[in-house]
């Protein structure tokens, strides 16, 4: 059976005031994005709704699609037919039957908004009910908790029928929110904090520190296949990759063992913050977890965080690894992060870094060399890739 | 030249050779290896798993490459079977199977004391959901039903045996898809299909070459083991070349299917009515339900080797029921299970089509066979 339409309902959205219609048109953009390759389809914004209109498009892949747009609350396939009794009742069954598998339970619930129709509400579940239950098999009743729910809703132009609700990825519509840049290491954290802020409609770009040849392609490639997972939530993601080889060996060679990570990640900051500025972005974003590494006690991001007053949005800072992993997994993040390779965050790691460096020491540690002239030449030096759902592949022309 | 034996092999795609020696020659490294070339191999590997993935419509780490559908069909059997015995010691298979899922069966029932129903199937060589419902209980780990019969074409009804699984949660369902894919679509999902064997020299791939779909969180004891490679579940150095040239043939292969599916289907159905033209022949392949790529025929009055001689001298190739079991000379079990007359089941001939093939195929071969048929059953009468 075609559905003809699908009913796409807000989350948060609607508590929005005087913003809301901005809201709408970006999350219809956004919708619009993902559903390129369907020329067909038309969509309808009203206050509180938004329409699909199918024009006999295949609805499981747009299905699939929809449910990673932040910004949707739940969505439904729906049909109109003509309010007439026996209409109904034959729609019914049919969308019924294309959504129902053996052994399912359903109900059904009407809503009589014109209050003409001849039959009342009562009547009308009983007569659609038992048509629908007459006419299949395996299928058993059950109004408390129904796999399926049928909803009838008669108006006097026409009588809308959804029958299966979809669970939206809730949220706010990526880039409602403005930009930021995700610093994205290739573990597992910093993607699932990157998801976390597109899901409050924070658009991304991304960051890598690239370090060859203590780092690989490999590792360059996961970051890559990284941001693509995220491309499913957020459209098409910038991703920046920063030559970080000549900054840490200069760390290296300059500043005392335990102090090497701290300065790391004040470099890395440094870095993103300059390229942040020139992409006109607000914020950046970490995968910091409380007392995860020694890089993420309170004291060493105390001297981490001096480089900067851009806000930094940590998402992961108060969860357990165990939290973040369960994330990472239903993202799809987390096969690509557990790749065993070297990245610029586990490379030079000292066997004792400090978990409460001072601000001041370490300061005076890099005092001693123009780290800023060694960050402008990385920031020249930086490559940006465009990183799409789709993106073409190396081997192509082999397969 | 008129090969219509392609269910037992196809010729493979010229893209498909050049794609592997092209392969083996530039990208010959080890995709385990940590250096820059073994990285090449690897994203070449991946993204080769990936494009099978998609044709197939599931997740890239739900599929292994493997040497074939013998090795599919082992790995799929025995590897569920042995890993999941604690759970029980039940499994089901039906009399119409490839002898690499029957033989797993009897190996897991003589050597490992399994209890194995065999299901029968009815006179069209289909299983009957009914008795599938009668057999499966609750300590049934695992049920082995083809897509689409080797030797006659018959098409199973896996969705519906699928859908009957569900009720029993501890049972597997693996699906032998090697002559069924890219000829009947099939959706694994839809199907509830844990493993699902497929095989690249079935549609116009290299020998030696093929991928199991093995459902995310399905238990497999490995047949091989080793460095732990394709998921820890076949160990051994990939075979790169292989695996490559394997996911271009299925792209290919998946390809024309769509674009020329009714041009085989139309010169399957006018084959078909020929055949049951010709005075003596009986075509075994239903009428219904069938895939658009197998017929089976048999001439009880002719040796059917004899009839195959006649045409390959001729160059037209055909075979004798499915070409791994014809060397050993045994009547069609299929056929048999089917219900077929010794007569019939020991003279039959199976002629399989390929995409690439339309009507031009049929005047020929129609004529040469009555002639045949003619001239010998006169010799050998």
């Amino acid at each position: 059976m075609k559905f003809d339409h699908i009913l796409i309902r807000f989350g948060e959205i609607s508590t929005k005031g005087r913003n809301r219609r901005k809201f709408i048109d970006r999350l219809k953009n956004n919708v619009r994005d993902v559903l390129t390759d369907f020329p067909n389809l038309e969509y309808q914004g009203t206050r509180d709704r938004l329409y699909i209109h199918l024009h006999n498009e295949d609805h499981e892949v747009i299905v699939e699609r929809l449910k990673n747009i932040f910004g949707i609350q739940s969505f439904s396939l729906a049909i109109k037919c003509k309010s007439d009794i026996s209409e109904i009742k034959e729609m019914a069954l049919k969308a019924v039957n294309s959504v129902f598998q053996p052994y399912d339970t359903f109900k059904v619930t009407t809503k009589r908004a014109d209050k003409q129709f001849p039959l009342d509400t009562n009547e009308l579940n009983y007569q659609i009910g038992s048509h629908v239950l007459i006419n299949t098999e395996d299928l058993t009743v059950d109004v408390k908790n129904p796999k399926i729910n049928l909803r009838v809703e008669v108006r006097k132009e026409a009588t809308y029928l959804t029958c299966y609700d979809f669970k939206g990825a809730g949220g706010l519509p990526v880039g409602s929110g403005g930009k930021a840049m995700l610093l994205l290491s290739g573990g597992i954290d910093s993607p699932v904090a990157g998801f976390l802020t597109l899901k409050r409609g924070v658009e991304l770009e991304v960051i890598h520190f690239f370090s060859p040849p203590y780092t690989s392609e490999r590792a360059k490639q996961k970051v890559i296949d990284l941001a693509r997972e995220l491309t499913a939530f957020g459209g098409k993601i910038k991703l920046h990759i920063v030559p970080f080889t000549a900054i840490q060996e200069k760390i290296q060679e300059q500043v005392p063992e335990n102090y090497t990570m701290t300065s790391t990640r004040r470099m890395m900051l440094k870095i993103a913050d300059k390229l942040r500025e020139k992409q006109q972005a607000l914020a950046l974003i970490t995968g910091e977890s409380l007392g995860q590494v020694a890089s993420q006690t309170l004291e060493s991001m105390v001297a981490i965080n001096d480089v900067t007053s851009t806000p930094i949005i940590r998402p992961l800072i108060t969860m357990d690894k165990l939290e973040i992993i369960e994330i990472s997994k239903s993202i799809g993040t987390h096969d690509i992060s557990i790749r065993p390779y070297e990245d610029c965050c586990t490379i030079f790691t000292p066997a004792n870094p400090k978990t409460k460096p001072k601000l001041e020491k370490v300061s005076r540690f890099e005092s001693f060399v123009d780290f800023d002239e060694l960050v402008s030449q990385s920031l020249n030096k930086v490559e940006t890739i465009v990183i799409t759902k789709e993106q073409k592949e190396k081997f192509d022309n082999l397969l | 030249m008129l090969y219509l034996d392609n269910s037992a092999t196809t010729q493979p795609y010229p893209e498909v050779i050049s794609t592997f020696s092209k392969v083996t020659e530039v990208y010959f490294a080890n995709p385990s290896s940590v250096h820059k070339l073994g990285s090449e191999a690897e994203s070449l590997l991946n993204q080769s798993r990936k494009q099978v993935a998609n044709l197939l419509g599931v997740h890239e780490q739900e599929v292994i490459f493997t040497s074939g559908g013998t090795e599919g069909n082992n790995l799929a059997i025995k590897g569920a079977a042995l890993a999941n015995k604690h759970k029980g010691r039940h499994i089901i298979t039906s009399v119409v199977e490839h002898p690499s899922v029957l033989e797993s069966f009897k190996q897991l029932e003589q050597v490992h004391d399994f209890d194995v129903t065999y299901l029968p199937v009815d006179e069209n060589g289909i299983v009957s959901i009914e008795r599938m419902k009668k057999e499966i209980r609750e300590d049934t780990i695992l049920v082995s039903i083809m897509h689409v019969n080797n030797e006659v074409g018959t098409i199973q009804p896996v969705t519906e045996i699928g859908q009957l699984i569900t009720q029993y949660p501890k049972a597997l369902f693996h699906v032998d898809n090697v002559q069924g894919i890219t000829k009947v679509p099939l959706d694994l999902k839809k199907a509830n299909i844990h493993l699902c064997t497929i095989s690249g020299h079935k549609f116009h791939g290299l020998n030696g070459t093929g991928a199991l779909f093995v459902r995310t969180g399905v238990d497999l004891l490995p047949l091989f083991s080793g460095g732990l490679q394709e998921l820890q579940l076949r160990s051994g150095t990939e075979s790169l070349a292989g695996n490559v040239a394997f996911a271009k043939a299925l792209r290919m292969a998946s390809e024309r299917a769509e674009e020329q599916s009714s041009t085989m289907k139309n010169t399957f159905t006018k084959l078909k009515r020929e055949l049951m033209n010709i005075d003596g022949v009986i075509v075994n392949t239903p009428q219904e339900n069938t895939a658009p790529h197998i017929i089976n025929f048999s001439v009880p009055s002719v040796k059917a080797e004899v009839l195959i001689h006649y045409l390959g001298e001729r160059n037209i190739f055909v075979s004798t029921t499915s070409a791994c079991s014809s060397r050993r000379k045994a009547i069609s079990t299929t056929l048999l299970a089917m219900n077929k007359h010794q007569d019939v089941a020991k003279s039959a001939i199976r002629v399989s089509l390929s995409i690439d093939q339309n009507e031009e195929i049929i005047n020929p071969f129609i004529k040469t066979l009555s002639k045949g048929i003619e001239k010998l059953s006169k010799v050998m009468r």
